[in-house]
């Protein structure tokens, strides 16, 4: 009972409060990031998104944004601010914001609110939005066992969740595909930023005789340690392009040969123009390179031509749907069959991913 | 020529003066850092000090938030001052306010769905003890083979944040979750939620223990002879012992305390306002509490109102953020000065300054 006095007494406040700001003032997308927007990868990525729409609708659209918002209580107050301020739809962008996000949505219904990555929504003002990364490993899996001279491919992973989990066998069995011989190593940082460990974690790889690595986690701090090894070894952009590892300062090629990136620019364009015109819809996005969510960066010159032309040729296969990165035959890790000769996994299965394939050594956190 | 000169007592009026005049350079020195950034320094300060509370958009929902920022802070600070009084540096609250959540959480959970009203009480309890339990690790360590208690109990931060990770992902985890890290969610839990007691006024048990444990401490400190062996500990460790103040109960005494209030933070934390145990459950609580003693000269009082400013801070500073657009990085720099400022000025209670050579008579 008190509760729902206390809900019908901050709803109406919002309401009047919205119904002031509608009239002709811009339509104001807000955005609540994890980590500080210089991070150089996720939540940079976010933030050029954002600058996207303001690009796209100029004084149509306001743009407010917070940094480095812990998940758990802090996000709630912050997402009634930002929702108490004006904003009309508010974009959260990290797993963690999930149920701050549905509990705020309940109470301010004229708001949009868009989740990244998350899987809840609970009331018709909640979509929810994520990219098919495993697209991109799928590349990077291919690059990295053509390029390894040690045999041994690493994955540092944040957390254990079937995100991370499904980016892990992609990267594999594309890997395996390439070059039967390879190995993987996977470090698990239990952090989606922190320098220091992610650092640690990659230095710990390179030292067992790791050649190339991939990174889940979101700074620059794998490719800086990877960029020690004078180029006997080399890594990935992670959801930015992180270009500046591309070439040392004193001309030798950089760690990065490519990079996966998080391009959430069409997205956010594309939600908030539907919001201006009237035709925005309660949605449960995941969009892969076919619609430019999931981009491969620039190949960097340490790359063979062939097996440049190779990933380009998958990138291609993907793109146009001819090709979806987890085709059978794929065993599970115990050597139970999990897909058939041609079948493809369902999205059911990879968003609740649990589980190594066939060849991957280690067994996943509990 | 200017000197410093030792005082022969600690100043009274500096003691008092001296967070008043570090929020005032605080205020000036951010101004002008938010100015260089480009925000106007006048509107920056007042959106931080004064929207929060009055602004007729925000303060309605903000001032109640205050109490729910400064509660576990206030909890947790209480005790940390107890134990830097008897010169105790118990600089790992932070680990035992996640023990504190992860022990309190799984009692209740364990008893998920029941409706009982007992369920409450127990995670209570169960909070407190797992928070005392990883305090007691320094405490023991420390009377048993003399280790420092600033690094076992700073160490056991990072490994409670792996158990974190480690129980947000395995242990208890949401079996409706899809496999995602995170507990059950206690805000859909009616016997293990802790509400607000009055509807938006940001009362929650965790803020009633916070106020129950100044005055405890107050009283404790001031009136009671444990109070007292206390700060002999801290200010005359020789004397202390002959008195026949034995050190190694105060050790015990002063961790447990700390890491029992830090546990409670946790636990009215986990099951209120956070609502769910997750990998990033802890968000500096432990480590701000440090600075929120010492703004409070580790007074039971002083505590109170430097925690509240502390959030003040916080939820203006997001203000600021997200109308002027100032970064996020901006706001802890205006945070840090605040500490910064303090120490600095803290010169002026021990010590005055004298301007010219000094006569030997």
């Amino acid at each position: 009972m008190k509760r729902r006095t206390l809900l019908a007494s901050v709803a109406l406040a919002a309401s009047l409060g919205t119904a002031a700001f509608a009239q002709d003032d811009p339509t104001k997308a807000c955005f609540v990031y994890v980590g500080p927007i210089g991070d150089g990868g996720w939540t940079y990525q976010h933030h050029q998104g954002a600058l996207a729409v303001k690009e796209a609708y100029g004084d149509k659209v306001e743009i407010a944004y917070q940094e480095s918002v812990p998940e758990g209580a802090d996000a709630e107050r912050v997402l009634t601010q930002m929702a108490l301020s004006g904003c009309d739809i508010i974009f959260t962008t990290s797993f963690g914001y999930m149920d701050a996000t549905n509990a705020v949505a309940a109470k301010f219904p004229d708001i949009k609110f868009e989740h990244a990555t998350g899987y809840k929504r609970e009331h018709p003002n909640v979509s929810t939005y994520n990219a098919r990364f495993y697209e991109g490993r799928a590349v990077v899996g291919h690059i990295a066992g053509k390029m390894t001279k040690t045999n041994k491919i690493g994955y540092i992973a944040s957390f254990p969740i079937p995100e991370v989990i499904m980016g892990i066998n992609s990267y594999f069995h594309h890997a395996k595909m390439a070059n039967p011989d390879v190995e993987l190593v996977v470090t698990w940082a239990y952090t989606w930023f922190d320098p220091a460990k992610e650092a640690d974690a990659a230095r710990a790889m390179l030292d067992q005789g790791v050649d190339v690595i991939t990174a889940h986690t979101d700074s620059t701090a794998p490719l800086a340690e990877i960029a020690k090894e004078n180029g006997n070894a080399w890594g990935f952009g992670q959801a930015s392009d992180m270009a500046a590892f591309t070439t040392n300062d004193d001309g030798t090629p950089g760690p990065r040969i490519t990079s996966i990136i998080d391009e959430w620019s069409p997205y956010y364009v594309k939600r908030v123009g539907a919001l201006m015109d009237g035709t925005y819809e309660q949605v449960d996005s995941w969009a892969g390179m076919p619609e430019g969510e999931v981009v491969i960066g620039p190949m960097n010159d340490a790359i063979p031509e062939d097996v440049k032309a190779e990933a380009q040729a998958m990138i291609d296969a993907i793109t146009s749907g001819e090709y979806h990165p987890f085709t059978g035959p794929i065993n599970k890790q115990d050597g139970s069959a999990w897909l058939a000769e041609g079948e493809t996994a369902d999205d059911g299965t990879l968003l609740g991913m649990d589980f190594y394939i066939e060849g991957i050594t280690g067994e996943i956190p509990q | 020529m200017i000197k410093l000169e030792k005082r022969p007592q600690p100043s009274r009026l500096w003691t008092y003066l001296a967070p008043l005049l570090a929020v005032v350079l605080t205020m000036i020195v951010g101004g002008i850092l938010f100015s260089i950034l480009g925000a106007n320094p006048v509107e920056a300060i007042r959106t931080i000090f004064w929207d929060p509370l009055f602004n007729p958009q925000f303060a309605g929902y903000s001032r109640p938030q205050l109490l729910v920022k400064a509660g576990p802070l206030i909890l947790i600070a209480i005790g940390l001052s107890i134990g830097f009084r008897a010169g105790i540096w118990n600089i790992g609250a932070e680990g035992q306010y996640i023990m504190g959540a992860i022990c309190g959480a799984a009692a209740g959970l364990a008893l998920y769905p029941s409706e009982s009203v007992l369920i409450f009480p127990l995670m209570i309890v169960a909070g407190a003890l797992g928070g005392w339990a990883w305090a007691m690790i320094p405490a023991v360590l420390k009377t048993r083979f003399g280790t420092n208690e600033i690094l076992v109990s700073l160490m056991l931060v990072y490994v409670a944040e792996n158990i974190l990770a480690s129980v947000s992902s395995g242990l208890l985890r949401n079996p409706d979750g899809m496999g995602f890290p995170g507990s059950r969610n206690f805000k859909q839990w009616e016997a293990g939620h802790n509400a607000e007691l009055i509807a938006n006024t940001g009362m929650h048990w965790g803020v009633v223990f916070a106020f129950i444990a100044v005055i405890g401490a107050y009283v404790m400190l001031t009136r009671h002879i444990t109070g007292f062996h206390i700060r002999l500990t801290g200010e005359a460790p020789k004397a202390a012992r002959f008195a026949g103040v034995n050190p190694a109960r105060i050790v015990f005494l002063c961790l447990g305390l700390a890491g029992a209030l830090a546990g409670l933070a946790g636990l009215f934390e986990v099951s209120g306002p956070a609502g769910q145990i997750t990998i990033d459950f802890n968000s500096g609580y432990g480590f701000t509490a440090i600075i929120v003693a010492f703004l409070g000269r580790l007074h039971p009082v002083g505590i109170l109102l430097a925690g509240l400013l502390m959030a003040l801070t916080y939820i203006g500073g997001e203000l600021a953020q997200l109308m002027l657009g100032v970064p996020g990085a901006s706001i802890q720099l205006f945070q840090g000065m605040l500490l910064f400022f303090l120490l600095g000025v803290d010169v002026f209670t021990n010590y005055r300054i004298r301007i010219g050579t000094r006569e030997v008579a």
